[in-house]
C-alpha cells in the first residue's frame, strides 16, 4: 500500500502534465531573467521588461524576507482580513440568497436594493467604510466582505432558482413538507452554486484586500514590511525596492492559489455526487 | 426470460385500488388571454391494476392529463375520481399531490445528491411510519428484487440511464402507490435499452399490483405493455380510439413478432399517423 502510494505520487510528479508545467515555469523565468538583464547584455534595455528586477535578484531578496517577521505579519494580516470578510459573506450571503430564492415577497422587497448596490465596486466603498467603522481593520474587512458578498448571493439565488420543477413535484408527491423540501431539495441542489460562488468570491476578496490595504495604509502595520501584503507592495514601491514589489505580488499569487485549492477541496467534500461525472 | 415470467403469476386481477375515472375533463391554459385548449372533454375509465397506455403525438396535451391526476396542475372543468373519491372536480380544480399517485418523469427525477438507496428510501422516510433501519432493509430488498443489488451506494449519476429508470420505479413503488404515472420515461433511451426496460417494467409490475397510466408516442411500446390502448387526438387531446389489447399477460419480447401484435399495430398505426400529421401541420411544440 505504502509503496503504491509513493509510486502514485512519483507518477503524478513526473507525469507529462506536471513536467509541462515545470518546463513552462522555467522557460518563463529564463525569458524574464534575460529581459531584465538586457541592459547588461545587449547594451540597451528592452522596453517594460528591462525595468523589472530579474528573478535571481527577487529570490535573493525573498530569502532575506523569509527571516523578517514583518513579512510574515503581512501574510497573516491579509489572510485574516480575507478570511473574516469571506466567512462573513458566506454566513450572511448564503441564507440571504436562499431566502430571496424561496420567498417571492422577500425577493421583491430586497432584490431591487440589492441590485442597485451590487454594481458598486467594493473599492468605491473604501471612504465610506473608513468613516463608518471605528477601526481601520474593520473597514478593510468590510470592504473585503462586500467583494465576496454580492457574488455569493447572486450565485446562491441563481442556483436555487434553477432547480428543476420535477424535484419539487416528486418530493411533494412523496409527502415532503415545505421544510423537508427546503432541507432535502433546495439546500443540496444549491450546494454546487454555493461552491462556485464562494470560489469566485474568494478570488475577488484577494483583489479587494490588496487594494484596500494600499488605500487605507495597511491598518496596524508596525514595520515597513508589515501591514498586509497590499501595503507591503505599496510600501516597497514608496521605498524603491522593486524586488520586494515582485515578492509581494508573487506572495499574493501563491495565497490566492492556495485558497482556491482549499475551497475546491471543501467544495468536493460537500458535493460527492459530482466527483464521478 | 420466458421461463422466469411464467413462474410469476400475473396479479393484475388482484389489484383492488387505483381505479381512475376521468370524466369530461377540460383543460384550458391561460383562460384570460390567448386560451389554448390542451384537453378537450376527455372521458376515460381505467380499472384497478390496469396498464393504460396513452398514445398521441408530441405536445397533444397528454401530459396535462397526467399532471391533473398527479395534482401538479388544475383542470378547467370536469372531474377525476380515484376509487370513487374525487381527486379534482367542481369546487376543487387541483388535486392534492400524494404518495398514492407517483410520477416517473421523462428525464427522471432521482435526486442526484442522494445515493440510489437514499433515493429509494426517500418516500417512506418522509412518511415517517417506519424506522430508518426498517426502511433501508425494505429498500435493499426491493432493489435486489429489481436487479439493482450492488448499486445501492452509487449516486444516480454513476449508473446507466437504464438502471436509473429502474431505481426510479423502485423509488415510486416504495410509497405503496395505487397508481404509477409514467410520462414517456423511456423516450431518451436507445431502442435496445428500451426493450430491456419494457420487460423489466412488466416484471416489476407482475410483482406489484398497481394501476399504470403510461404516456408514450411509441405505438409498439404501447401495444407491448398495455392492457388498454388510448389513442389521443392531436391538440386539444381527447380519446380518439380506445381498444383492449387482447394479448394475454405475462408477456415477453416474443410478443413483438406475434401475428396478433402485428395486426393490432396495423389496425392502430393509421389512426396514430393521421393525428401525428395533423399535429405536425399545426406546428405543435415538442413536449
Amino acid at each position: 500500500m505504502a509503496m503504491n502510494r509513493i509510486t502514485k505520487i512519483k507518477r503524478s510528479i513526473f507525469s507529462r502534465s506536471s513536467l509541462r508545467a515545470i518546463i513552462a515555469i522555467i522557460v518563463f523565468l529564463v525569458l524574464w531573467e534575460c529581459g531584465s538583464r538586457s541592459k547588461e547584455w545587449l547594451g540597451h534595455s528592452l522596453p517594460w521588461i528591462g525595468l523589472v528586477p530579474p528573478p535571481s535578484a527577487v529570490v535573493l531578496v525573498w530569502m532575506d524576507l523569509l527571516g523578517d517577521s514583518g513579512y510574515w505579519e503581512s501574510w497573516y494580516l491579509s489572510t485574516m482580513r480575507v478570511m473574516s470578510g469571506f466567512v462573513a459573506a458566506m454566513i450572511i450571503g448564503i441564507p440571504l440568497g436562499l431566502m430571496m430564492a424561496v420567498s417571492r415577497t422577500f425577493n421583491s422587497i430586497t432584490f431591487p436594493t440589492f441590485e442597485i448596490l451590487r454594481p458598486i465596486p467594493p473599492l468605491a466603498w473604501v471612504p465610506v467604510a473608513i468613516i463608518f467603522w471605528p477601526t481601520e481593520e474593520l473597514s478593510i474587512a468590510f470592504v473585503t466582505f462586500l467583494g465576496a458578498f454580492f457574488t455569493v448571493v447572486i450565485n446562491v439565488l441563481g442556483g436555487a432558482k434553477a432547480i428543476d420543477m420535477r424535484f419539487y413535484q416528486s418530493a411533494q408527491a412523496m409527502g415532503s413538507s415545505q421544510w423537508d423540501i427546503f432541507r432535502r431539495v433546495v439546500l443540496p441542489a444549491t450546494i454546487p452554486s454555493i461552491v462556485v460562488g464562494s470560489s469566485v468570491g474568494m478570488g475577488i476578496t484577494w483583489n479587494v484586500v490588496v487594494a484596500a490595504e494600499m488605500i487605507s495604509g495597511g491598518g496596524g502595520g508596525t514595520s515597513g514590511t508589515g501591514g498586509g501584503l497590499g501595503f507591503f507592495i505599496w510600501n516597497s514601491y514608496v521605498g524603491g525596492s522593486y524586488e520586494q514589489i515582485v515578492v509581494g505580488m508573487i506572495s499574493i499569487g501563491i495565497a490566492g492559489y492556495a485558497s482556491s485549492e482549499l475551497l475546491r477541496g471543501i467544495g468536493g467534500f460537500f458535493t460527492p455526487w459530482l466527483k464521478t461525472r | 426470460m420466458n421461463a422466469m415470467l411464467e413462474k410469476v403469476k400475473p396479479r393484475t386481477n388482484e389489484a383492488r385500488y387505483g381505479a381512475i375515472r376521468i370524466d369530461d375533463v377540460v383543460k384550458i391554459y391561460d383562460p384570460e388571454g390567448a386560451a389554448v385548449m390542451a384537453v378537450d372533454h376527455c372521458t376515460l375509465d381505467i380499472k384497478a391494476g390496469e396498464i393504460c397506455m396513452i398514445v398521441g403525438p408530441s405536445g397533444c396535451g397528454k401530459t396535462s392529463l397526467l399532471n391533473a391526476i398527479a395534482g401538479f396542475h388544475d383542470i378547467t372543468s370536469g372531474s377525476i375520481h380515484m376509487d370513487g373519491e374525487m381527486l379534482c372536480g367542481p369546487g376543487k380544480p387541483k388535486a392534492e399531490p400524494g404518495a398514492d399517485r407517483i410520477v416517473v418523469f421523462q428525464n427522471g427525477a432521482l435526486f442526484p445528491w442522494k445515493t440510489n438507496l437514499e433515493n429509494v428510501a426517500f418516500g417512506p422516510m418522509m412518511a415517517g411510519k417506519l424506522s430508518k433501519k426498517e426502511i433501508h432493509e425494505k429498500a435493499r430488498a426491493m432493489m435486489a428484487d429489481a436487479g439493482l443489488s450492488g448499486t445501492e451506494h452509487n449516486y444516480p449519476g454513476e449508473v446507466s440511464s437504464g438502471l436509473r429508470r429502474r431505481v426510479e420505479i423502485v423509488r415510486a413503488l416504495m410509497n405503496d402507490p395505487k397508481v404509477l404515472l409514467f410520462d414517456e420515461p423511456y423516450r431518451a433511451l436507445d431502442s435496445l435499452t428500451r426493450s430491456v426496460m419494457h420487460e423489466s417494467l412488466l416484471e416489476i409490475y407482475y410483482k406489484n399490483k398497481v394501476t399504470i397510466f403510461f404516456i408514450t408516442h411509441d405505438l409498439e411500446e404501447a401495444i407491448f405493455l398495455g392492457h388498454k390502448l388510448v389513442i389521443m387526438t392531436s391538440r386539444p387531446c381527447r380519446p380518439k380510439k380506445i381498444l383492449e389489447v387482447d394479448i394475454p399477460h405475462p408477456r415477453d419480447y416474443s410478443v413483438l413478432t406475434s401475428p396478433r401484435f402485428r395486426e393490432l399495430l396495423e389496425e392502430t398505426s393509421e389512426v396514430v399517423h393521421e393525428e401525428a400529421r395533423k399535429s405536425f401541420a399545426a406546428g405543435e411544440k415538442e413536449g
